[in-house]
C-alpha cells in the first residue's frame, strides 16, 4: 500500500510530468465545465421563460435531448462520433478544436450540465414572487434591468439547494473523462491497479479523493445557503 | 427467514464438487477488440485466431468454453478475484506480471511495432497511442515520453485505430501481427504501413494463457492441451487460415 | 463522410439483431435494478428512522459513501469486491464457486448504488406522512403489515414519487456506464456496429434516440402514476 502511494501520489494529485494528470485535471473538469455551463444557463434560462414561443421552444428542444440521453453517449459522439466527419477534419478551425480531446470532453460536459442548469434556473425564475415583480416594475425596473437587478439574482439564490446537487453530479461525471483519454483521478487508479494489481487499495484511494471533494463541496454550500438563503430560513 | 433457509440448501444441493477442482468448464477471459486475435463479426458472435485456440483446447481436454468479455488491463483482477480461470488474449509473459499470475506454455510470439502514415516521421509532439494495460504502455512511458512524444493511452485498440484515422494521433504502437491482421488488411488501413520492429526488454513478444498464481492443474491441463494442437496440426491450420504464411511460433 | 440515409438503413438491418438484443438488456438492467434499489431503498428508510442506533448509523454510512463516490468508480470496486468476497465466503464455507455473470454484477451495482439514493426519498416521504395516521391504524388494530400496505404506503408513495421518479431517470442514463465494465447493452452494441460499419456517429445518435424514447415514455408513466396517487388530494394553492 505504501509502495503505491509512494509510486502515484503525484499523477494521482498533479502531474505525471508530462501533462496535469489526476486530482488538478479532475478539479479543472469540474469547474470549467460548471463554470461555462452556468455562463451558458444565464441567457437560456431566460429565453427558457420567455412568453415568445421562438424563444422558449429551441431551449426547451436543447434541454430535452441533454436531459433526456446519457452523458456517456454525449461524450462519445463528441470525442469519437464528430470528429468520424470528414467534414469537420477538413475545416481547419474546426480540425483543431475536436482534435483535442480536453476539447470535446468539456464541450460535452459543459453543454450537458448548461441543460440541466438551464432548466433549474427557470423554475427558479417561474418561482418568483408575483407581486415582487410587481414592486419593481412600478419603480421603473424594465427589461433587462428587472432581470439583472431582481429576477437573476433572486432566481440564483433560491436555485442553491438544486445547484449544489448539479454540481456534486458533475465532480462525480468527470469519471467519464478517461474513456476519452484524459487522465483524470480515476485513470491514475486504473494505471496504478494495471501496474500493481492491487485492485482495491488503487480504487479505494481514489474513492477517498472524492468523498473529501465531496465533503469540501456540501461543506461549502452549507456555508452559501446560510449566507445568501437565510432570509428564507427565518420563522421555521 | 424460510425463504433464506430454502435458498441455502437448495445450493448446497446444487453443489457438485466439494473436493476435486475438476474442470467442466474453463472461463476464458477475452478482449474482443483485437482482430485478428479476437473479435466479433457482425452477428456479434466472437471469433478470431485466440478464440479458435481456445475452442480446440476444450475440445482436446473434453470441456466447455465459456468466454467473459473483459477490458485488457481489467483481466488480471479479475482473474485474482476468481471470476475467470484463464486469460486468452495476447498476454505476453512479463516479469512483472509472472509475479502476480502463472502462465500455460507459449500460445504465439508476435513483436511490437508501430502504425503510421507512410512519410510521418517521429518527432517531439508526434502523438502516439497505445492500449492501457499493455507492455507497449510501459514502453511508451519509459521510452517515448522522455523522447518529448505525447503518449496517449486508451482503452480499447479499436479507438486508437479510430483515432489514427482520423489524425488524432500520428502513430500507434502495437502488436505487429494484431496491427497487420486487425488493422492493414482492413479498408480503414490503406495508405498507413508498419514501422520496423522495436526490440526491448520492456516488450516480451511471447504469449501465453494467464492463470492464478499456483494453479498447477490448470496450467497441466493447458500445456497438454496446446501441446496436442501443435501435434495434430490443428495450430497449424488455424495459423496458416488467420496468418498466411506467417510463423506464429517461436518454440522458445 | 456521412453516410447517405439509405446506406444507414442497409446496415441498420444487418445490426437489427444484436441493437435490439442490446436494447433488450439495457431495458432488463434498468428494470431490475429498479427493483433491488427500491427494496434496499424501503429497507434503509426503515433503518434510518428505527430506534436501534447501530442501523441508523450503518443506513447513515451507507448513503454518506454512496453519495459521495463517482458512480463508476464504485461500479469498479462492487464488480471485483463483490466477486472476491464471494469466491472467499465460498471457498470457505466449501462450496462451489458461485459466479457472478456481468449482467448480475451490473444489476447488483446499479440496485446497491441506487438503493442509497432511494433510502433518502423514502425517508423524506415516510416522515411526511402525518403521525395520526400510524397511530389511527394501530388504534383500530390493524397489524404492522396490514397498516403499512393499506394506509402507510398509498400515502408515502404520493410524496416519494416525484423523487423517485427523478432518481428512475438517473438510473436509466446509468446504465449506460455498465458497458465501461463490459456488458453488451445498447451502448457497447452501437459503438461496435458503427466501427465496423463506419458509420459511428449514426449508430450513436441511434442510441441516443431510444434512450431519449425511453426517457420520454418514463416521463409518461410517471405523470400518469402521480396522478393516480394524488387521487383526492388538493394541492395548496401557491
Amino acid at each position: 500500500m505504501m509502495e503505491l502511494i509512494q509510486e502515484y501520489w503525484r499523477p494521482l494529485i498533479y502531474s505525471d510530468g508530462y501533462q496535469i494528470t489526476g486530482l488538478a485535471m479532475t478539479l479543472w473538469l469540474t469547474s470549467a465545465s460548471l463554470g461555462l455551463g452556468l455562463l451558458l444557463a444565464l441567457p437560456l434560462s431566460i429565453a427558457r421563460t420567455s412568453a415568445h414561443r421562438w424563444l422558449r421552444w429551441p431551449v426547451q428542444g436543447y434541454t430535452y435531448l441533454f436531459r433526456g440521453t446519457p452523458l456517456y453517449i454525449q461524450l462519445l459522439i463528441f470525442y469519437t462520433g464528430i470528429y468520424s466527419l470528414a467534414a469537420v477534419r477538413e475545416q481547419p478551425l474546426l480540425d483543431a478544436f475536436f482534435r483535442e480531446a480536453l476539447n470535446c470532453t468539456l464541450l460535452a460536459f459543459a453543454l450537458n450540465t448548461a441543460a440541466y442548469t438551464t432548466e433549474i434556473l427557470a423554475g427558479a425564475i417561474r418561482a418568483m414572487p408575483r407581486g415582487e415583480i410587481e414592486a419593481a416594475r412600478s419603480l421603473g425596473f424594465d427589461g433587462w434591468k428587472l432581470y439583472v437587478h431582481l429576477i437573476m439574482p433572486s432566481a440564483l439564490r433560491r436555485s442553491l439547494p438544486y445547484y449544489s446537487n448539479e454540481v456534486i453530479f458533475m465532480l462525480h461525471s468527470t469519471t467519464l473523462a478517461f474513456t476519452a483519454t484524459v487522465p483524470d483521478i480515476l485513470k491514475v487508479a486504473r494505471d496504478a491497479n494495471a501496474a500493481t494489481f492491487l485492485t482495491f487499495q488503487s480504487f479505494g484511494l481514489a474513492a477517498v479523493l472524492y468523498l473529501s471533494i465531496t465533503f469540501a463541496l456540501v461543506g461549502l454550500f452549507r456555508l452559501a445557503e446560510r449566507r445568501w438563503l437565510g432570509f428564507l430560513e427565518a420563522g421555521r | 427467514m424460510k425463504k433464506i433457509l430454502l435458498l441455502l440448501i437448495t445450493t448446497f444441493l446444487f453443489n457438485t464438487s466439494l473436493l476435486a477442482k475438476d474442470y467442466e468448464v474453463i472461463r476464458f477471459a477475452a478482449d474482443p477488440n483485437y482482430a485478428p486475435f479476437a473479435y466479433k463479426d457482425n452477428t456479434g458472435t466472437l471469433t478470431g485466431f485466440e478464440i479458435d485456440i481456445g475452442h480446440a483446447i476444450c475440445a482436446q481436454l473434453n470441456v466447455r468454453c465459456q468466454w467473459v468479455e473483459s477490458d485488457f488491463d481489467a483481466m488480471i483482477p479479475s482473474l485474482n478475484a476468481g471470476k475467470i480461470d484463464a486469460i486468452l488474449a495476447s498476454m505476453t509473459i512479463t516479469a512483472a506480471r509472472q509475479k502476480v499470475i502463472d502462465f500455460s506454455s507459449e500460445v504465439f510470439s508476435s513483436p511490437t511495432a508501430m502504425v503510421f502514415r507512410a512519410g510521418t516521421e517521429l518527432s517531439t509532439g508526434t502523438a502516439v497511442g497505445y492500449l492501457q494495460g499493455s507492455t507497449q504502455e510501459v514502453y511508451a512511458l519509459k521510452v517515448l515520453a522522455g523522447q518529448g512524444i505525447k503518449v496517449v493511452a486508451y482503452a480499447d485498440q479499436e479507438q486508437v485505430y479510430a483515432d489514427l484515422q482520423t489524425g488524432r494521433l500520428q502513430a500507434s504502437l502495437q502488436d505487429a501481427q494484431q496491427a497487420q491482421s486487425g488493422f492493414l488488411r482492413s479498408p480503414q488501413g490503406a495508405g498507413f504501413v508498419l514501422g520496423p520492429i522495436i526490440e526491448s526488454e520492456l516488450m516480451p513478444s511471447r504469449s501465453g494463457i494467464g492463470i492464478a498464481k499456483g494453479n498447477h492443474e490448470l496450467k497441466a491441463l493447458l500445456d497438454k492441451a496446446l501441446a496436442a494442437l501443435h501435434a495434430d496440426g490443428t495450430y497449424a491450420r488455424l495459423q496458416e487460415q488467420y496468418f498466411p504464411g506467417v510463423n506464429m511460433f517461436s518454440g522458445q | 463522410m456521412l453516410p447517405t440515409f439509405s446506406q444507414f438503413v442497409a446496415t441498420l438491418g444487418a445490426f437489427a439483431p444484436m441493437l435490439l438484443h442490446g436494447v433488450w438488456i439495457t431495458l432488463q438492467l434498468a428494470l431490475l435494478s429498479l427493483l433491488l434499489g427500491l427494496v434496499l431503498g424501503l429497507l434503509g428508510a426503515g433503518a434510518k428512522l428505527s430506534g436501534v442506533r447501530t442501523w441508523r448509523l450503518c443506513a447513515q454510512l451507507y448513503t454518506t459513501l454512496i453519495r459521495g463516490v463517482p458512480d463508476l468508480l464504485l461500479m469498479l470496486l462492487i464488480f471485483y469486491g463483490l466477486q472476491t468476497g464471494l469466491s472467499r465466503l465460498t471457498a470457505w464455507l466449501g462450496w462451489a464457486y458461485i459466479d457472478i455473470d456481468p449482467f448480475s454484477a451490473g444489476v447488483l451495482t446499479l440496485g446497491f448504488i441506487y438503493g442509497a439514493y432511494f433510502t433518502e426519498t423514502f425517508r423524506g416521504a415516510l416522515l411526511a406522512v402525518p403521525r395520526g395516521q400510524f397511530q389511527a391504524a394501530k388504534a383500530l388494530g390493524l397489524t404492522f403489515r396490514q397498516s403499512f400496505v393499506h394506509v402507510i404506503f398509498p400515502q408515502m408513495m404520493r410524496f416519494a414519487l416525484p423523487g423517485l421518479g427523478n432518481n428512475w431517470m438517473v438510473l436509466l442514463k446509468a446504465t449506460a456506464l455498465v458497458s465501461i465494465i463490459g456488458l453488451a447493452d445498447l451502448v457497447k452494441v452501437a459503438q461496435v456496429a458503427g466501427k465496423s460499419s463506419q458509420q459511428l456517429l449514426a449508430f450513436l445518435l441511434l442510441a441516443a434516440l431510444v434512450y431519449l424514447l425511453l426517457s420520454s415514455a418514463s416521463n409518461l408513466i410517471l405523470g400518469w402514476l402521480e396522478r393516480r396517487y394524488a387521487g383526492g388530494v388538493q394541492e395548496p394553492s401557491r
